[in-house]
């Protein structure tokens, strides 16, 4: 089972020394953010940065992505050309409307692993849904590509494409839904809107809850605070973890018994149950670094 | 490369630098940092390979650093100095 992300930091790309020193709050993924957080005039500087920073031995212990801006503008392509060349696992796709975009952006990423001499296949490609495009072709976005790692509602500009604006949210509660949906048919992971009132802990930990109930994988973090906050919530009980570590013994037990049916104290386990208890011990191992 | 015109690449905040290039017919590379005691010598070798690698023979080059990693001084030194000849496309062969 791949390891469970929860948390992933937008680090602005323009900000050395948060470039610097962000592998210290220990993100499950960390992002280079080279389009919202970075001004028109310092993008060609912001590129270097992370370029660089993704070669620092730090971020090779930790999953790195990089937002570039999208593809249309006249910064895309040379984001995409630093990203890849840099080494950075996943490529945040903003404003992914059809499938056609994820092509695209497939396609250049395959001709610069090939000019730089990276392992073809190895970028793995992440889509921002923000519109309402977006939402309704979640299903072909999601499935553009075997690259394709995970996808994320960013909910700004969505909602403002839905002209609406953010509430109690409700107005994202289809788009959440159906991008959740998308991720999940297509087997990726799927990651929540941010949540930007950094001290609001409490209204956090609420849209947390929503987020995990229904499914998401985790969050995008704007802010390093929210890392201990998501990942407490995220984390398993100790009653949840025993009951899971029940379940996974008996399913190896079975297996290494020839048995076709899992059995716990007289009760049939589906294999969907089994399923279950490992992800809620892979949670565990990240948590208490156990399982 | 060659330097045509002044800019600037950079911020005075910790962790970072401030990387000025200007025209000039020799190559004079001007190096100021808190850590200059402890770190002097290895700023001065990172942003002297920088500009080996850019090709950078000609150009007056001031850097003011705040402590930053050689990651952040090899792209401030980059980027300073791809303003400064107004070339946007780089080449990452070249890095």
């Amino acid at each position: 089972m791949k390891k469970p992300r929860r948390s992933m930091l937008f680090i602005p790309g323009s900000n050395a020394a948060m470039l610097s020193t962000a592998f210290v709050y220990r993100p499950d993924s960390i992002m280079f953010d080279l389009e919202d957080a970075v001004a028109l005039g310092e993008k060609d500087s912001a590129r270097l940065l992370v370029y660089h920073a993704l070669q620092l031995p730090a971020y090779k212990e930790i999953e790195t992505v990089v937002r570039i801006n999208p593809l249309d503008t006249p910064y895309g392509l040379k984001d995409l050309e630093a990203a890849v060349r840099g080494g950075a696992e996943i490529i945040r796709l903003p404003k992914t409307d059809c499938a056609a975009d994820i092509q695209k952006l497939e396609r250049e990423v395959e001709r610069i692993e090939q000019e730089c001499g990276r392992e073809l296949g190895s970028t793995r490609l992440m889509a921002a849904i923000e519109s309402a495009s977006g939402v309704v072709n979640a299903v072909a976005i999601a499935t553009a590509s075997p690259r394709m790692d995970s996808i994320a509602l960013a909910g700004f500009d969505y909602v403002v494409d839905m002209q609406t604006q953010r509430g109690d949210g409700s107005e994202i509660f289809y788009a959440r839904c159906a991008v959740l949906h998308a991720a999940r048919a297509a087997k990726i992971d799927a990651f929540d809107v941010v949540f930007s009132d950094v001290n609001d802990d409490e209204g956090f930990l609420k849209e947390v809850e929503v987020a995990k109930r229904l499914g998401f994988n985790g969050k995008s973090l704007i802010n390093p605070r929210q890392i201990e906050l998501l990942h407490k919530a995220y984390a398993p009980t100790e009653e949840e973890v025993h009951k899971a570590e029940q379940i996974v013994n008996a399913a190896k037990n079975a297996e290494r018994e020839g048995l076709g049916v899992v059995s716990l104290n007289g009760k049939m386990i589906d294999p969907p149950v089994v399923m279950n208890a490992q992800r809620i011990l892979a949670l565990a191992g990240l948590t208490f670094g156990h399982a | 490369m060659k330097i045509t015109k002044e800019a600037m690449c950079g911020t005075l905040e910790s962790n970072d630098l401030l990387v000025k290039v200007l025209p000039f017919g020799g190559l004079q590379v001007s190096i100021y940092s808190e850590v200059m005691r402890q770190f002097g010598a290895r700023i001065r070798e990172v942003v002297g390979e920088t500009l080996k690698q850019m090709g950078v023979t000609q150009g007056k080059i001031v850097v003011e650093d705040k402590g930053a990693l050689d990651c952040a001084i090899r792209a401030r030194v980059e980027a300073a100095v791809l303003r400064g000849a107004e070339c946007e496309d780089l080449d990452w062969r070249a890095l």
